[in-house]
């Protein structure tokens, strides 16, 4: 028996006796489901929430490739592949959703100091600190490095003062890493640090954003002479903006898959609801206008997952194909959602009240929700202008 | 299923490439339609697309062939396309070659496999009867008679039509106009008496015609695959023909976007290079994501056909729907990015325009396929 085929039994033999029931396929749809981030304050309607995160923390398999000394998984690329194969099959949930894993774990391995690496990953991996970013200003959206919240160098420690917009669920986060200027204004990137910031220090304050969609994923973070260890600094001195570049194409890549994810074998399937509210005839969407652009739309998905296949097969050509994926996947669930709902009528603009179902107000905060996909994470039109620039290679004025 | 080429397959993607820009550049094309060339492609050329065994391509190697399969086909149609290049690959290389290897009998791929790999027989596929791609429109008629069978009726827009020596006819063997069932195809000589071939003028300077079957008889043995479900075969033959039409397209769409590109690069207005302008960056950089998305589907598609995937016939409608519009898109903002000099016979970029209107009728248009996409997919 091979390496790997050993590998797979031991994998498969540890899933069975570790991963709990409520947390695989058949589970017991009367067993409450929790969104689980982590963190010091998490809270978990269903113990086996937490224990199927404990587990797979200690395995290190929540980030299987890290090396073991960090807290990871320690396994080779084969061996994940092996491990997703066998969550896959038994339908097993994802044990953490983490901006820490998808965000700041890639830039710590890179540029982080063996200590940092140390102090910071296990962490993360086990679920125990939960991280926010905090990267936009109020004056400072599609063109982020004109950032003005600063760090003062007093000697002992960093003194932050400024303020944060759009930091994801900063009201719940434990940490958050920050881009912050260091240097001088201009030129505008080379003044840039990139420090991590503990949420309990003195003069950390957050507010939430109410949204168009009713909801508050995101709020405003406030530094009040903070003061930061600087040996929370990532990088060297006045280095961030690299750092913040590397960071940015995870999160677009991240960002574009969810978009495409969301929209596959998700319950929200704008065939059903087509059928559900238009009519159905011969097994046929009834309303012919409907149907012609509903296909147009699949077809459109259809060969944007072949391309994100493609990109894997081909091993991946980093950034510019990276924006490419953020404009068109985000752009595309915006589509989706608008054509979701069309197709229900009324029902797709219900808010509140007992008239409507469920899935009906869902889709509205969902639809409303999905308008911000193209503004985070880079607007669809600097996508636009990575590509012209990076890829077409045309010229500036 | 891996959507990357072989090493292999990049070999030949790579040859075919040198053979197309030496060979046949665009300056190639316009020749043959200045002096009204009778077939629209070069025998001389032809030839040498013989000798380099492309005929073959699909065809097992026991009658010559390679047996190369569709993505090898695909890639050398996309490299040709890039300039132009006007050969009867497709009608022969494509579907002669598929249909008779495929469902022809031992006798039918004797006779004539060998003769399509040494380039002595040239075959054209003839299926429409209106201005827009239907098979179960059929109403050409194929009448019992003893051991034969007697065709009635017109075929139009049959590609290579007015020089193949072989027609692949589709014709009504019961039933009525619009029915799926009662098709039966017939390997039919073009030079049968009862035939006449009229050349067609296309916007694409092409070599097309219509074709009047007026009681041309045909023997028993002439039967291509089995009589009464040609309807399937034909479906088969073209979801093949589809697919490679599409890697075509995506050629000239990759053509125009390059020559495009170039041209924002080179010309000046206002004191500075118009490539500079984000009017014209974002919708260059929107073109680019469809082609990449059309590139995905292309290859998906050839590589399906290679497997035989039970989504061969939705990914052929997916790759001949994405290979359309963007080919519509970029041709039209070719013209449109070229100014002045797009709408000029003697700029090249016109022709593309004019080969995309053409091909994106053929064996089906978007609509067409983005109808039939539903159909398979359940709504």
């Amino acid at each position: 028996m091979s390496n790997l085929d050993t590998f797979r039994k031991e994998t498969k033999k540890w899933l069975d006796e570790n991963c709990p029931p409520s947390m695989r396929s058949g589970a017991d749809p009367d067993i409450p489901i929790d969104e689980v981030w982590g963190g010091r304050n998490a809270e978990y309607k269903n113990p086996e929430s937490k224990l199927w995160l404990d587990r797979m923390g200690e395995k290190g398999w929540t980030m299987p490739t890290v090396p073991v000394e960090y807290g990871g998984g320690g396994l080779t690329k084969d061996e994940v592949k092996i491990l997703n194969e066998e969550m896959f099959f038994i339908g097993a949930k994802a044990p953490l959703l983490s901006f820490g894993i998808w965000m700041l774990a890639p830039v710590l391995l890179e540029y982080g100091t063996e200590e940092q690496k140390k102090e910071h990953l296990p962490k993360i991996i086990k679920g125990e600190i939960r991280w926010c970013q905090g990267y936009s200003e109020p004056g400072s959206g599609s063109d982020l490095a004109s950032l003005a919240t600063k760090a003062e160098d007093t000697g002992e420690t960093f003194l932050v003062n400024g303020q944060k917009v759009w930091t994801s669920y900063a009201d719940k986060a434990d940490w958050i890493f920050a881009l912050v200027r260091t240097g001088a204004k201009e030129p505008k990137h080379n003044g840039i640090s990139f420090l991590l910031i503990d949420m309990e220090t003195k003069g950390v304050s957050t507010k939430p954003i109410t949204l168009i969609s009713g909801k508050s994923p995101f709020c405003e973070t406030f530094f009040d002479d903070v003061k930061v260890p600087k040996e929370n600094l990532i990088g060297d001195l006045n280095a961030g903006w690299t750092i913040a570049k590397k960071l940015l194409q995870h999160e677009r890549a991240f960002i574009s898959n969810f978009g495409l994810a969301a929209g596959m074998g998700s319950s929200r399937d704008i065939v059903t609801i087509a059928k559900k509210h238009l009519g159905e005839e011969n097994g046929k969407i009834k309303n012919s206008f409907y149907r012609s652009e509903i296909s147009s739309h699949k077809i459109k998905e259809h060969a944007f997952g072949l391309t994100l296949k493609r990109a894997g097969d081909e091993g991946g050509k980093a950034s510019a194909t990276a924006s490419m994926f953020k404009l068109y996947g985000t752009e595309h669930n915006k589509k989706r959602h608008e054509l979701m709902v069309a197709a229900s009528g009324v029902n797709g603009v219900a808010w509140d009240g007992d008239e409507f179902d469920d899935g009906d107000k869902n889709l509205t905060r969902a639809w409303l929700r999905t308008k911000g996909n193209s503004i985070e994470g880079g607007t669809s039109e600097v996508q636009l202008n990575v590509i012209s620039k990076r890829v077409l290679g045309l010229p500036t004025q | 299923m891996k959507l990357v080429l072989t090493e292999e397959e990049q070999f030949l993607k790579d040859t075919a490439k040198s053979f197309a820009d030496e060979r046949s550049p665009i300056t190639h094309f316009r020749s043959l339609r200045d002096k009204n060339d009778p077939v629209l492609w070069d025998e001389e050329v032809w030839n040498e697309m013989v000798k380099l065994g492309w005929p073959g391509i699909l065809i097992p190697e026991e009658y010559g062939g390679s047996n190369f399969g569709i993505t090898g086909i695909g890639v050398v149609l996309n490299e040709c396309a890039k300039t132009l290049t006007p050969s009867p690959l497709f009608a022969t290389g494509v579907l002669g070659a598929y249909a008779i290897t495929n469902f022809g009998t031992d006798e039918q791929k004797q006779n004539y496999l060998p003769k399509i790999v040494s380039g002595d027989l040239t075959t054209a596929l003839a299926i429409d009867e209106s201005s827009h791609h239907d098979p179960k429109e059929t109403d050409v008629t194929a009448k019992k008679e003893g051991s034969n069978f007697v065709i009635d009726g017109k075929k139009t827009f049959v590609i290579d039509g007015s020089s193949a020596d072989l027609l692949i006819v589709l014709a009504r063997t019961s039933g009525n106009k619009g029915d799926f069932a009662g098709l039966t195809l017939f390997l039919v000589d073009s030079n049968s008496a009862g035939i006449k071939k009229i050349k067609l003028d296309m916007a694409d300077s092409r070599n097309y015609a219509n074709i009047v079957f007026d009681n041309v008889e045909i023997s028993n043995s002439n039967v291509l695959g089995d009589i009464e479900t040609g309807g399937e075969t034909v479906e088969d033959i073209l979801d093949i023909g589809r697919i490679a039409i599409a890697s075509e397209m995506l050629g000239n769409a990759e053509a125009a976007f390059d020559t495009t590109l170039d041209y924002l690069k080179q010309r000046k207005q206002f004191g500075v290079l118009i490539g500079s302008f984000q009017a014209l960056q974002h919708r260059a950089a929107e073109m680019f994501c469809e082609l990449e998305l059309t590139k995905s589907s292309v290859m998906a598609a050839m590589k399906a056909a290679e497997e035989g995937s039970n989504e061969l016939q939705r990914l052929s409608s997916l790759a001949k729907t994405m290979a359309g519009e963007t080919l519509h898109l970029v041709s039209n903002e070719a013209i449109q990015m070229h100014g002045g000099i797009g709408v000029t016979d003697e700029y090249d970029i016109g022709f593309f325009l004019k080969r995309a209107r053409v091909a994106e009728q053929i064996f089906g248009s978007s609509k067409f396929h983005t109808e039939r996409y539903a159909n398979l997919s359940g709504f």
